[in-house]
């Protein structure tokens, strides 16, 4: 059973005399415990398909479904890191990760015991009290990963979490995000449009393709990544040199510039 | 660059009040307006520190300044207390909006004033009926302003929220009236501005006692210049009033690092 089921998914928008089909026929299984990223173009609809597990948007067709139960509405067991952090700029840090848990209605001791393990896992202790306009864009990212973390959600939703972050802080942020996910693994959909991210963090890649937005291929990492043992290296470029990473690279690369291409033509 | 600029406002801001004496002054000197009609300056400044601390019409100029005051705190508290949270509330359940925006649409252009027979009618002269009309000026900006903050709420936070799993009791409280509360002061601003407006011309009309009960009376006397004292004590107040607001803006605002 896939935690995360597109099920022909299409989106429409417009009317009967004329509109957009923004996707169509889209089916994507994200098994428990798979950290899967989805790259395509810009306006292929990959935040949208994010967007529906959230339960933000409905699909105008097919289903969506997290662990066999429909989506219907936004809630804590899918918690969701944007990529402009969305932090309450009038809570501190530890107000701001305590809330999805007093939502579900969790005791004081063991909010603060859970808040405190999820602050050192995100290298954030010391900063409990700081409000949000006071941390660097890295650190504010990191207090939102943490705040959905802290919920140990079924699934977690990433849109593009270090688009906004400048080039080094965002190594730093995927070499983290590495380690948390290899060490805890969990259900991830992450959406990016940075192929080598793609490759570096996710067990699966889905490339989208787009007018309409689609699943045009699906690219297995884990057996290249486990073969040639890319999680004992420990830095981002020694992964990034590995003849069997660039390949991967490569071949994504070039399926989303057939698309490019196609465009143009 | 900014104090020179603050210094500048400050000299322009002089200047103008020092145009204004001037040409009152001059116009009050020359003779050309009997002075019953227009009492000079220094006539009114007389009238105002005589009335400080001489009875006129029942009480000095601070004691009417003063019940005017408690009237104002009344009215416009009232306004506050019920206007920020229901503008909130309908920022955030539509259904509420529906039914109450046509209603208050409509209310809202009956001038405060015009509530005056039946403020007294209901409420009396005393103290229930000019409260009632000071919550008729200070209401709609209180309402429209939280209402407004809420609406335009960042979405994004919103959304945040949600996927938190966010009660709608504490969307409004922890997430809507904090983005609101720029919206929301800026509405206090407006709000004390035109409930101290109100209240002075309710008590003009009902009252016995209050800054506009002794403009009245000074009118009644054909004292001009205590009409006058007593417009000046109304501007003070209004003044004092909206730098208290506005420091309270400043002080959430940098609280927030929103300010400058």
């Amino acid at each position: 059973m896939g935690a995360i089921r597109f099920d022909d998914v299409g989106r429409f928008y417009g009317n009967k005399t004329g509109g957009f089909q923004a996707l169509k026929g889209v089916n994507l299984e994200i098994s428990d415990k798979e950290f899967m990223a989805v790259v395509g173009p810009s306006g292929c609809g990959k935040t949208t398909l994010l967007r529906f597990v959230a339960g933000f948007d409905r699909p105008s067709s097919g289903t969506v479904s997290v662990n066999g139960i429909r989506v219907t509405k936004p809630g804590p067991d899918r918690a969701v890191v944007f990529q402009q952090f969305a932090l309450m700029p009038w809570k501190t840090v530890r107000e701001n990760i305590d809330l999805g848990l007093r939502n579900i209605g969790i005791a004081r001791a063991e909010r603060q015991s859970r808040i405190a393990a999820t602050l050192q896992l995100m290298n954030l202790t010391g900063h409990a009290d700081a409000f949000p306009h006071q941390l660097s864009g890295g650190m504010q990212q990191r207090v939102s990963i943490a705040r959905a973390w802290v919920l140990d959600p079924e699934v977690l939703l990433m849109d593009e979490p270090f688009g906004a972050l400048d080039a080094q802080t965002r190594v730093v942020m995927q070499e983290e995000l590495v380690r948390l996910a290899r060490r805890n693994p969990r259900t991830v959909m992450f959406i990016t449009h940075a192929v080598e991210e793609a490759v570096y963090l996710a067990d699966r890649v889905a490339i989208m393709a787009r007018q309409p937005g689609r699943i045009k291929e699906i690219i297995d990492i884990r057996p290249i990544r486990e073969a040639e043992g890319w999680d004992a290296h420990e830095k981002i470029e020694d992964v990034m040199d590995l003849e069997s990473f660039v390949h991967l690279r490569t071949r994504i690369w070039r399926s989303l510039r057939e698309e490019k291409a196609m465009e143009l033509a | 660059m900014r104090v020179f600029d603050a210094k500048n406002t400050l000299i322009l801001g002089l200047m103008g009040f020092g145009g204004f004496l001037l040409l009152w002054t001059l116009l009050a000197i020359s003779g050309l307006i009997p002075s019953l009609f227009l009492p000079s300056p220094l006539a009114v400044a007389e009238r105002f520190v005589y009335l400080l601390d001489n009875r006129f019409a029942g009480g000095t100029l601070i004691d009417h300044l003063w019940a005017s005051l408690l009237r104002f705190a009344g009215g416009f508290g009232l306004a506050v207390v019920i206007g920020v949270p229901l503008g909130l509330l309908m920022g955030w359940f539509r259904l509420l909006d529906d039914i109450v925006t046509p209603l208050f649409d409509a209310v809202r252009f009956i001038a405060p004033i015009a509530w005056v027979p039946f403020a007294a009618l209901w409420f009396g002269t005393g103290i229930g009926g000019p409260i009632m009309i000071i919550f008729a000026g200070a209401f709609p900006p209180c309402l429209i302003n939280a209402y407004r903050g809420a609406k335009f709420a960042d979405p994004r936070l919103i959304e945040a929220g949600r996927m938190l799993g966010t009660p709608d009791h504490r969307m409004i409280s922890e997430i809507l009236l904090p983005s609101a509360v720029p919206s929301i002061i800026a509405g206090l601003r407006i709000s004390a501005g035109l409930g101290w407006q109100s209240l002075v011309g309710a008590e003009l009309i009902v009252a016995s006692t209050g800054i506009g009960y002794m403009m009245v009376q000074g009118q009644g006397n054909v004292s001009t210049t205590t009409v006058m004292a007593g417009m000046i004590g109304i501007g003070i107040i209004g003044l004092i009033i909206d730098i208290i607001l506005r420091r309270t803006e400043e002080i959430i605002l940098r609280r927030r690092g929103l300010a400058h």
